[in-house]
C-alpha cells in the first residue's frame, strides 16, 4: 500500500506547531497503525531527523497510552479499538491520512502526538477509591455481590482512561471518564460508604482541571474504545444531584492513615 | 564473594511467616514519618508498596516512566490471580499451591518464600475485593473461579479478560488516596538511570525526567524496585514496549547479585509473527487453553484451510501426549511441545510457525454465549490483528518470550545484597523457580507490595537513622555526572543505523541461541556475536534530537544499551547451567521422551551472579536450594 501521512509536528509545549507531509511507499495492510509511524520514524532516524513523538507502551489496546485523532477521530475510523490495535488494512491504498494529537483545553500538548493528561489522574486521587487499609479487608465472600452489578461495574472499569473521550468532545468535557469510575464503585456493595463524598470530590477536581461542560453530544461514547456507555453519565448526574441534599460533615471525610 | 544468607526464618515452613512477622523490628507509628522511602515502579508490586507505605505513615516517593502510574505493563495481565480460597471446594488449600508452585517451579524456588506467597494468596483476593475490583460473579454473588495451566484444582480468579487492569486500577486507586493524603509524592515520565550507594547501603537514586530532560538525585532511607521483566531483551515479546532492565541491571553493576537470569518464560500461545514490520507480540491469554483445543494437521505441510481437515486427519498433540493434563500441561511443556511440531514441519499459518487452538467442541459443548462471555474480548482482539475470527474458525498461536522469573537476588526479606535496596515483584527472582505457573505472578507481585516488604522494610529501617543521607552528598554528584556522560556519549554517536535495527538483531540472537531451546554451541556463538552488536552500536547507532526535551529515541538507546550487556549475563548463565529446568531447556539434557532433565545433585542452586567491574568476567555465586517439604521428582505431566 502507498499512503499519505499528514502529521502534526510539534516541538513543545510552546512551540507553535503544524502538519508536516510523508509518503509511505510500503506500507503492509498487517501492519498496526503504531507499526506503520514506527517504520516512518526509522525512515527519519536513518536521515538523522526527529521521529515523529507518541506515547504508547501495551500496544494491546489496554494501558490507554497511545492517543492520537486519526482523520478526525480520536484513535481513527474503526468502532472500539485503539489506535495501536487499528490495522493498516482499514485504509485504502493511496489514501491521505491526517494524524494530530488530542485536543483539549485540559491536555496540553507535550511533544507532536503526546499531551499531558495528568488532570485524569488528579480527578482520582480527589476520591475515585474506596478507603480500605491493607489488611485490613474481610472475607471476600462475606459481600456477595449480585452478578448483574459485579457486570455492570465492570462494564464501567473497563475504561482505560485514554482521553479519547475528552478529544471527541466539542466541549472538552471529562465527563464519561468521571462516570465510569464513579460508576464503578457506586454499583457495587463495597463502595456505598463513599459514595456520595467520592461523586462530590471528583466533581469538584473535574472541574478544576478545565474540562468544559457536558452537554450531551455523545460524541464520547463514539469515541470510546471500549464502549464505555453515556448511561454512566446519568447515573453519576443522579449521585451527584443527590449527594448535594446530604450534608457531608467536614473532617469526618476520610479514616485518616496513622 | 557475595554474601548470601537468605535469612529464612526457622521453624516448619507453615509457621515461618507468623514467627519472623513477631520477631522482626517495628518502626513506632510516631517515627515513620521520619523515614523516607523511594519505590520505582507503580505496577501491581509497587503500586500496592507504595499505597501500602503510605497508609502506614512513611514518607513515599514513587516513580514511573509511563505518564500516568495506571499505565504500568500490568494492565496488560488478562487470565488471572491464583489464591488458594478453595471456594470450589475441590481439594485446593495453601500446601496444595504451594506444592504446585515450587513443583511447577521445576524445583529451583526457595521453598519457604513459596509457602508464604501461598498463604498470602487468600488475602490478596481480600484486598482486592474490597477495594472494588469486579472480580467475576456467579449469580448467587459469590466470586467464580477458572483453572489454569499447570494444576488440577481451579483456583483462578478473574475480571472478564482484564484481570490484571482490575487489579492494577484498585492498586493505582489505593496509591492515588495516598498521593491526596500526600503521604505519597507520585512522579510520572521519570526513568530511573542509577542507584546511589552511600557507604554499602542504598540511598538513592538518579533519574532523568522524561519531558524537561533533566537530571535529578533522590535520597531516602530505603530504595524500593519494582521495575518489572526483561522478556524485551528478545525484542519481540508480550511485554510493553517500555518494559526494561535498565533498573535492576545498573543496581547488579553497583553490587547488587543477579539470581538466575537465564530463567525465562515462553508463553505458548501468542499470536504469530506476521511480519518484518512487527513491534511486539500479543498474547491470547493462556485461560483459553481451558476450552480451546491444541492441534496440527497429521500430514506435514498440510496447507488446506482448517475445515477441511477431519478429525482423524488431526494431531491433538498435548492430549495424546499427556492424557491427565491434556491441554492444561505447563508452559515450558506447551511451548516446547509447539516449537517441536513446527521445526518437524506440521506447523499452519504464514511460515508455517502456528499451531491452532480450536474453540469449536467447546462452542458445541457449552454454546457461543457462554465461550462468548469467557473469551469474547480477546476473540476480538484476535480478530482485530488477523482478519480471522475465532467463532468461524481456529486461532492460530505461537510460543512468545513472556516472563522472566530471574532478577534481583532478594532474601527472605526482600532486600538484595545491597542493604536498603529491596526488589518486589517480577524484578526479583523469588518465587517462580525456573518456571512461573499461570496467574502467580500477580499473586506475588501483590503479596510483596501489599504484605511482605510493608514489614520486612520496617525490620531495616529500625536499624538505620532516618534522614542522614541527602542529596547534597558527594555519592549522588559522582553519579549523575555518570550518567550525564552516558547520555550524551550516546547523542554524540551520530551513526547511520536506527536503534531498533540494533534491538531486532540483539532480539533474533537471543531468541536464536537463548531462547526455547539451548545449546552450548549456541551460546557460546551468541556470546561471541553480542559484544559485536554491542560494539557496532556504541559506534554506529542514531541517536536523534537533544537531550533537554522529551526524546523517545535517546530513551530507547539507554534501555537497549543495558540490554546488550545484560544479555550476555544471561547467555553465560545459561551455558553454566548444565542441566534442562522449567524454562531453561539445554538441548543436552533430555529424557528419551525429550522432556527436561534436571540434574539435582549438582544444580540444586541459585546462581547469583556478581558483577566485578568492566572488562571482568562476572563471579558465579551459589544460594543451595534444600527441599524439607516437598519431595524432589521428576516433573511428570502424563
Ligand atoms: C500480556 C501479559 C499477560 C499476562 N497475564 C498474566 C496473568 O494473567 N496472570 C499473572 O499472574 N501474570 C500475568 N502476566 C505477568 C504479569 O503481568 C507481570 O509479571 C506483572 O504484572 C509484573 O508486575 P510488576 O509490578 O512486577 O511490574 P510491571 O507491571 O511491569 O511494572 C513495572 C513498573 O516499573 C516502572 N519502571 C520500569 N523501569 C523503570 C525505570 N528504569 N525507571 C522508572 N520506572 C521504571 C514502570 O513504569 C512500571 O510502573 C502477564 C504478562 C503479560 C506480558
Ligand atoms: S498502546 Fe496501550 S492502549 Fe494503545
Amino acid at each position: 500500500m502507498k499512503i499519505k501521512l499528514h502529521i502534526w509536528r510539534q516541538k513543545n509545549s510552546s512551540d507553535k506547531g503544524g502538519f508536516v507531509r510523508y509518503e509511505m511507499n510500503d506500507v503492509s495492510p498487517d501492519m498496526s497503525f503504531l507499526e506503520m509511524i514506527d517504520v516512518l520514524n526509522e525512515q527519519l532516524e536513518a536521515k538523522g531527523e526527529e521521529p515523529v513523538g507518541f506515547e504508547h507502551d501495551c500496544r494491546e489496546g489496554i494501558c490507554g497510552a497511545c492517543s492520537m485523532v486519526i482523520n478526525g477521530r480520536a484513535h481513527g475510523p474503526q468502532a472500539l479499538t485503539t489506535a495501536c490495535q487499528l490495522h493498516m488494512r482499514k485504509f485504502k491504498d493511496g489514501e491521505d491520512i491526517w494524524v494530530e494529537p488530542w485536543r483539549a483545553r485540559a491536555f496540553p500538548v507535550v511533544k507532536d502526538l503526546i499531551v499531558d493528561r495528568g488532570a485524569f489522574d488528579r480527578i482520582i486521587q480527589a476520591g475515585g477509591y474506596i478507603s480500605v487499609r491493607s489488611g485490613s479487608a474481610p472475607e471476600a465472600n462475606s459481600i456477595l455481590v449480585p452478578k448483574p452489578a459485579a457486570d455492570s461495574a465492570m462494564d464501567a472499569a473497563s475504561c482505560i482512561g485514554c482521553g479519547a473521550c475528552v478529544a471527541a468532545c466539542p466541549n472538552g468535557s471529562a465527563m464519561l471518564f468521571t462516570a465510569a469510575k464513579v460508576s464503578h464503585l457506586a454499583l457495587l456493595p463495597q463502595g456505598q460508604p463513599e459514595r456520595m463524598l467520592r461523586v462530590q470530590k471528583m466533581i469538584e477536581a473535574m472541574d478544576r482541571e478545565m474540562f468544559g461542560p457536558c452537554t450531551n453530544y455523545g460524541e464520547c461514547q463514539e469515541a470510546c474504545p471500549k464502549g464505555i456507555s453515556i448511561s454512566f453519565i446519568s447515573m453519576l448526574n443522579r449521585d451527584y444531584l443527590k449527594s448535594s441534599l446530604v450534608q457531608i460533615k467536614k473532617g469526618a471525610e476520610k479514616v485518616q492513615a496513622q | 564473594m557475595l554474601q548470601l544468607d537468605a535469612k529464612i526464618p526457622s521453624g516448619p515452613v507453615d509457621k515461618k511467616w507468623q514467627k519472623h512477622k513477631f520477631e522482626m523490628k517495628l518502626v513506632n507509628p510516631a517515627n515513620k514519618r521520619k523515614y523516607s522511602v523511594i519505590v520505582v515502579g507503580t505496577g501491581l508490586a509497587g503500586a500496592s508498596a507504595a499505597a501500602s507505605l503510605g497508609e502506614l505513615g512513611y514518607r513515599v516517593k514513587c516513580f514511573c516512566f509511563q505518564d500516568s502510574p495506571r499505565r504500568a505493563h500490568s494492565i496488560a495481565a488478562q487470565g488471572g490471580i491464583n489464591a488458594a480460597k478453595n471456594y470450589q471446594n475441590d481439594g485446593d488449600s495453601i500446601w496444595r499451591l504451594f506444592y504446585d508452585t515450587v513443583k511447577g517451579g521445576d524445583y529451583r524456588a526457595r521453598e519457604a518464600n513459596v509457602y508464604r506467597l501461598a498463604e498470602l494468596s487468600v488475602n490478596i483476593i481480600d484486598q482486592c475485593a474490597a477495594q472494588g475490583v469486579p472480580f467475576a460473579r456467579e449469580y448467587s454473588g459469590h466470586i467464580s473461579n477458572r483453572s489454569f495451566g499447570g494444576t488440577q484444582v481451579s483456583r483462578t480468579f478473574y475480571a472478564r479478560g482484564q484481570t490484571g487492569q482490575q487489579l492494577l486500577l484498585g492498586a493505582y486507586s489505593a496509591l492515588s488516596r495516598q498521593i491526596d493524603d500526600k503521604t505519597v509524592e507520585m512522579y510520572p515520565n521519570t526513568e530511573l538511570l542509577d542507584v546511589v550507594l552511600v557507604d554499602g547501603h542504598c540511598k538513592g537514586i538518579v533519574v532523568r525526567h522524561l519531558i524537561s530532560g533533566k537530571l535529578e538525585s533522590f535520597s531516602a532511607d530505603a530504595v524500593v524496585l519494582a521495575t518489572g521483566g526483561y522478556a524485551n531483551v528478545f525484542y519481540l515479546s508480550t511485554n510493553a514496549k517500555g518494559c526494561n532492565v535498565t533498573a535492576t541491571y545498573r543496581a547488579y553493576k553497583k553490587g547488587a547479585g543477579f539470581g538466575n537470569p537465564c530463567f525465562t518464560q515462553i508463553h505458548p500461545t501468542s499470536i504469530p509473527v506476521s511480519g518484518d514490520h512487527q513491534s511486539k507480540l500479543t498474547l491470547m491469554s493462556e485461560g483459553l487453553r481451558n476450552d480451546g483445543r491444541i492441534w496440527v494437521p497429521r500430514q506435514k505441510g498440510d496447507k488446506r484451510h482448517p475445515s477441511q481437515i477431519s478429525e482423524a486427519e488431526r494431531l491433538y498433540y498435548l492430549e495424546e501426549r499427556y492424557p491427565s493434563f491434556g491441554n492444561l500441561v505447563p508452559r515450558d511443556v506447551a511451548s516446547r511441545a509447539a516449537k517441536e511440531r513446527c521445526d518437524a514441519g506440521f506447523g499452519v499459518g504464514p511460515g508455517g510457525y502456528g499451531v491452532y487452538l480450536d474453540f469449536a467442541d467447546a462452542i458445541k459443548r457449552l454454546g457461543r454465549d457462554v465461550i462468548d462471555e469467557r473469551y469474547g474480548n480477546l476473540f476480538e482482539m484476535y480478530e482485530r490483528i488477523t482478519g480471522e475470527n475465532p467463532f468461524d474458525e481456529p486461532m492460530r498461536i505461537y510460543p512468545a518470550p513472556h516472563y522472566t522469573m530471574g532478577g534481583l537476588w532478594v532474601d527472605y526479606n526482600l532486600m538484595s545484597t545491597i542493604p536498603g535496596l529491596f526488589v518486589i515483584g517480577e524484578a526479583n527472582f523469588s518465587d517462580h523457580g525456573a518456571n512461573r505457573l499461570g496467574a502467580s505472578a500477580l499473586m506475588q507481585g501483590l503479596a510483596d507490595g501489599y504484605f511482605v516488604l510493608p514489614y520486612t522494610i520496617g525490620d531495616y529501617l529500625a536499624r538505620v537513622k532516618p534522614g542522614a543521607v541527602k542529596t547534597d552528598h558527594a555519592e549522588f554528584r559522582g553519579v549523575e555526572n555518570e550518567v550525564g556522560a552516558r547520555t550524551n556519549k550516546l547523542l554524540a554517536i551520530k551513526g547511520k543505523r536506527t536503534v531498533d535495527s540494533f534491538h531486532r538483531e540483539l532480539g533474533r540472537v537471543m531468541w536464536d541461541k537463548c531462547g526455547m531451546g539451548r545449546n552450548a554451541a549456541g551460546l557460546k556463538e551468541a556470546l561471541q556475536k553480542i559484544p559485536t552488536i554491542r560494539e557496532e552500536f556504541w559506534q554506529n547507532v542514531s541517536v536523534v534530537g537533544s537531550g533537554e526535551d522529551r526524546n523517545q529515541c535517546l530513551e530507547k538507546a539507554g534501555r537497549l544499551a543495558d540490554f546488550l550487556e545484560f544479555a550476555e549475563l544471561m547467555c553465560r548463565d545459561a551455558l553454566m547451567r548444565e542441566e534442562s529446568c522449567g524454562g531453561h531447556f539445554r538441548e543436552e539434557h533430555q529424557t528419551p521422551e525429550g522432556e527436561a532433565l534436571r540434574n539435582d545433585k549438582d544444580f540444586s542452586f541459585t546462581a547469583v551472579w556478581e558483577h566485578k567491574g568492566p572488562g571482568r568476567e562476572p563471579e558465579l555465586n551459589r544460594e543451595p536450594l534444600t527441599f524439607e517439604n516437598v519431595h524432589l521428582t521428576q516433573r511428570s505431566y502424563k
